[in-house]
Order: C-alpha cells, then sequence, then structure tokens
C-alpha cells in the first residue's frame, strides 16, 4: 500500500506545462530524490502535492484519499509537510513559536478555551511547548529557542524550518533544496541528519537537491524530470547509467561516425 | 472638572480602537484605512438603538444591549465587507476599506432619521468612564490572551509571511476575516461608547482622517504591541490638549505637529516603541540578559 500516489498529474500556465504527465508511488518510509536541471518542474511538482496549484490534470492521492483538489492548509491536516528552497520562517517570532504555530491543525482546545485561559488551554499548551523543546533539542537548538528566527545562522534556519515541518506530525515529509548553499561539512550533516528524521519518526521523505553527492548518498529511488516530463526512474547506480539523464545534465553525444 | 473627565473618556474610547485596530493591522497584517467607518457604523447603530427602539428598562441593562448592537452592527460591515476586500493585498486592502469607509459615511450624510449633515441628537446618556475603562480593561485582557493562543498565534504567522502559514495548516481566509470582524465588532463598541457618553454624533467625526489617526496610534505604539497600543493611544489623545494647554497659536499646528513626529519616528524607530514586545515581556527578558551576564 503506497502513501502517497501521484497519477498522470500535469501543470499548465498558460502556454506553458510545467509538469507533463508524471506518475509515481511513494512508501510509508521510502527516502525518494527529485533531480533535474533548473526550470524542470520540481518544485512545480511539489506545489501541486500540497495544494499551493491544484494540477491541471490527474490525481494525487494521500492515503488511498484523493487530494488533489484540497486546500495547502487541510493537506497539511491530512499529513504533509515541507520545506521552502529559499527559506520562509517566521521571521520576527522566536525559534519556539515558530514550531508552536506548527501545532495549530491538532489543537484541541477551542477559541474560548483560549480567551478564557480554562484548564484545558493551560494543560494543552504546556504539552505543546514540552513536544517543542523536545523537537529543538533533536535539532540541537534547544538553547537558542528564545532568538528571533532571523537572528539564527543560515544553516541552524535550515534546520528549523525541517523542525517546525516535522511539528504539524506528517506522513510525508517535501524537502525542497535542504543543502542549498551549504558548505560540504554542513551536508554530510544533513545527510546524517534526514536518515536519522527518517528512523526517528517513520515517515517518508522526498527532496529535491542539486547536490549529487547527498542525492547519490541517501536516496534509495531517484526521479529524474526534464523539462516537465519524468525521463527516468530508479536506483542512484540506475539512474546514473541512464543515458536519457546523461543527455538532460550533458548534452546528446554526437555521432562522430557519422561526419 | 468634566472637560477632564471627558479627556479621560476620550482615551479609554481611544485605546479600545487602537487595540481593535492592531488586531487587524498588527496582529493579521491586513493594512486597513477604514477603521473610523467601523467605529462610525457602531456609533449610530447604538444611537438609533438609544433614540428609536431603547427599552423601558435600567440605563446599565440598556447600555449593554446598545454595546451589542454597536459590536453587532459593525461587525456584520466587518464581514461584508471583509469576504471580498480580503481577496486584496497590501494597497489594494488600503483603498478598497478607503473607499467603504467613505460610502457608509456619505450614506449616513443622506440619511434625515439619524440627523443627516446636522448630526444625531438627544442621544440617551447612559455611560461614564467607568464604562469606558471596563471596555478598555477587557479588551486588553482580549487582546492578551489571544496573543497566547493557538488562534492568535495563527493570525500573527499570517503577518509573517502567508505561504508558510497556509503549509503550516493555518486557514488563511478564515483566520483574515476572523479579525476584521472581531477588530470591526470592537471598533463598533467603542462607537457605542462614543454615542452615549458624547449624546451627539456627527459622520464627519467618522471620516478618513480619524481612520488614519488610528494608524498612527498603532504604528507609534508598536504594530502587534498591546501596551503599544494603549501608549500610543494616550501620547496622541493627549497631545492635542497639552499643545491647547501652551496656547492656541501652537494648537493650529496640531496635524504639522503630528506629521513632523511621525517622520521622526519613521527615521529612528520605524518597528514603534514596543516593536512587537509587552512591557512586562521585556522585563522578564532584561532579566534573563543579565542572568546570562552574570
Amino acid at each position: 500500500m503506497s502513501l502517497l500516489s501521484i497519477k498522470n498529474v500535469t501543470m499548465k500556465f498558460g502556454g506553458l506545462t510545467a509538469v507533463r504527465d508524471v506518475s509515481f508511488e511513494v512508501g510509508p518510509t521510502d527516502l525518494i530524490a527529485v533531480i533535474g536541471p533548473n526550470g524542470a518542474g520540481k518544485t512545480t511538482l511539489f506545489n501541486t502535492i500540497t495544494g499551493i496549484y491544484t494540477p491541471t490534470e490527474g490525481s494525487v492521492t494521500l492515503d488511498g484519499s484523493p487530494i488533489n483538489t484540497k486546500k495547502a492548509s487541510d493537506i497539511t491536516k491530512l499529513g504533509i509537510a515541507r520545506t521552502f528552497q529559499n527559506i520562509r520562517l517566521f521571521n520576527n517570532l522566536s525559534v519556539i513559536d515558530n514550531l508552536k504555530i506548527a501545532r495549530h491543525t491538532r489543537i484541541q482546545y477551542s477559541f474560548f478555551d483560549g480567551i478564557f485561559k480554562t484548564k484545558k488551554y493551560k494543560v494543552e499548551e504546556a504539552a505543546i511547548i514540552e513536544e517543542s523543546i523536545r523537537l529543538l533539542k533533536l535539532f540541537g537548538l534547544e538553547d537558542k529557542k528564545d532568538l528571533l528566527a532571523k537572528n539564527l545562522p543560515y544553516g541552524a534556519q535550515r534546520k528549523l524550518e525541517m523542525a517546525r515541518a516535522l511539528a504539524t506530525k506528517p506522513k510525508l515529509l517535501l524537502l525542497d533544496e535542504p543543502a542549498a548553499g551549504m558548505n560540504p561539512t554542513e551536508t554530510k550533516e544533513l545527510s546524517n541528519l534526514i536518515h536519522f528524521i527518517r528512523e526517528e519518526f517513520k515517515i517518508a521523505i522526498i527532496l529535491i537537491e542539486h547536490d549529487m553527492n547527498l542525492v547519490m548518498q541517501i536516496a534509495e529511488k531517484i526521479f529524474v524530470l526534464d523539462y516537465g516530463n519524468l525521463i527516468a526512474s530508479g536506483s542512484a547506480k540506475e539512474v546514473q547509467s541512464n543515458p536519457k539523464v546523461i543527455e538532460a545534465y550533458l548534452g546528446a553525444e554526437i555521432d562522430v561516425e557519422a561526419h | 472638572m468634566d472637560y477632564y473627565l471627558q479627556i479621560i473618556s476620550n482615551i479609554g474610547i481611544f485605546i479600545t480602537l487602537t487595540l481593535s485596530l492592531n488586531l487587524i493591522n498588527g496582529y493579521c497584517g491586513q493594512f486597513s484605512l477604514g477603521h473610523a467607518g467601523f467605529w462610525g457604523v457602531g456609533a449610530y447603530a447604538s444611537a438609533i438603538y438609544g433614540v428609536y427602539f431603547a427599552l423601558p428598562v435600567d440605563p446599565m441593562i440598556n447600555m449593554l444591549i446598545s454595546i451589542s448592537v454597536g459590536f453587532s452592527a459593525a461587525a456584520l460591515c466587518g464581514l461584508l465587507i471583509g469576504v471580498p476586500c480580503l481577496r486584496l493585498k497590501g494597497d489594494y486592502l488600503a483603498i478598497a476599506t478607503i473607499g467603504f469607509s467613505e460610502i457608509l459615511r456619505i450614506i449616513i450624510m443622506h440619511t434625515e432619521s439619524v440627523g443627516g449633515p446636522r448630526g444625531f441628537t438627544n442621544i440617551p446618556k447612559w455611560t461614564n468612564s467607568f464604562w469606558v475603562w471596563g471596555i478598555v480593561i477587557l479588551t486588553t485582557i482580549f487582546m492578551l490572551n489571544l496573543k497566547r493562543s493557538a488562534f492568535g498565534r495563527a493570525i500573527i504567522s499570517i503577518r509573517e509571511d502567508e505561504v508558510a502559514s497556509e503549509t503550516m495548516g493555518i486557514n488563511l481566509f478564515r483566520f483574515k476575516l476572523f479579525s476584521f470582524i472581531i477588530g470591526a465588532g470592537i471598533a463598533g463598541i467603542a462607537g457605542a461608547l462614543v454615542a452615549h457618553d458624547q449624546q451627539f454624533l456627527h459622520p464627519n467625526n467618522f471620516n478618513f482622517m480619524w481612520s488614519v489617526c488610528i494608524l498612527v496610534m498603532v504604528i507609534l505604539g508598536g504594530q502587534g504591541s498591546v501596551s503599544g497600543s494603549i501608549v500610543g493611544a494616550i501620547i496622541l489623545t493627549l497631545l492635542p490638549e497639552i499643545l491647547k494647554l501652551i496656547g492656541s497659536d501652537i494648537s493650529v499646528w496640531r496635524m504639522s505637529i503630528y506629521s513632523a513626529l511621525m517622520i521622526i519616528l519613521m527615521l529612528t524607530r520605524p518597528q514603534g516603541i514596543f516593536g512587537p514586545h509587552e512591557i512586562f515581556e521585556k522585563k522578564r527578558f532584561a532579566k534573563k540578559l543579565q542572568k546570562g551576564a552574570a
């Protein structure tokens, strides 16, 4: 039983087809990478999965129920969380507040509980703080919990964004270029972190990444997009030797004999 | 004595208004320039109740009914304006809200049964400074507790980043509309207070300049800060009175002094007096810093 299944998804913007007829399945604890040259439609694919765009054609189902017509906020509630290519934190709020906001869909108390500070509110808020601190500890950010998010160093901001996505209690985590702008040491640390997240939270992860070392190292399965088409899929080895992939990245081989 | 009581009431009314706009502008980040319109709707609705429909009961109960009438009328307007306008962002929303508040003002101006351009008179005196400051305390508690609950956090996250907020599972439209309706409703309560305190209403008391004034109070104090709204409203309500004391020559320059103040503020402290913080929160933070240094 697959967790997420994408069937014949096409996304058009006017005359431009950003994603064309893409289908694939993601299992409950898969670690998948989506790669492709710039402008291949990777982020658009993420946006159609998370409901920021509604796909022009095709269907997206999570746990057997269709989500392609749902709002982004409802999809989060059903269990898909994501990070962004250019970090989108709540900059003027503290680190811990960033995580508290992510608990929004799991809140049980009512608006009036919050205004009158009932016992229900207090118990639940205490639990939220405890859980948030636990999550911050896992990411090594607990000593920075009262800093404003914008004052964190770049690497810590990336980590916080991942922590915040996990705080929504997802079944599937989408990471959009998590290693962008990181040095090799930080990238190594990141690959350990991604493995750790999967083991700790038992969730599926899909990542978009340009750092091929990272991708080849951690991804169990790789999908390659080019001009919106899914041109190859398989393990790191299979993809590396696929002529279509080589063509997309390096250009076609010229047949010397013909000249 | 009456003069000073009037000033004390006015300060309370403006604190309520500033807090209510802070919910829309400071918490949710929606740029509304039609707040005086909601204030006017609340004022006129409760005055209509007071003049034409007042029940033969204790003034206290009548005032409670009048406040709920003011709240409901303004909140309803907030709903009607919010549904089409909250799809707009930034400057566009500001212009649409100016338009709506001016339409409301002109409708009132041309309605004879509420006095039209002569103003609405003979409104029963049901309220005093105690009512006003009671409402101020309730609104302050509401705003502070909202800020610390999941719902307030959701509203604040919309101000910070709409896309991120939506991917955190927050229904943007619902929370924007919610803050717009409640903000308008509280401004309506301030309207009810003004109507039954001053016993006279004129449509021009709710024009665009007052929307700007309330916005200036929010920005002076600090967008998103409850303490800031209170301090901002106190300063800008007292300022013209102080200028009057100094001399009538200076009070002519009131608006120029306002503008100069705003320019100085934007140059030196663009986030307002408190920024998004509260008084007590800052003290605690300072203590923490001291501990860290020791």
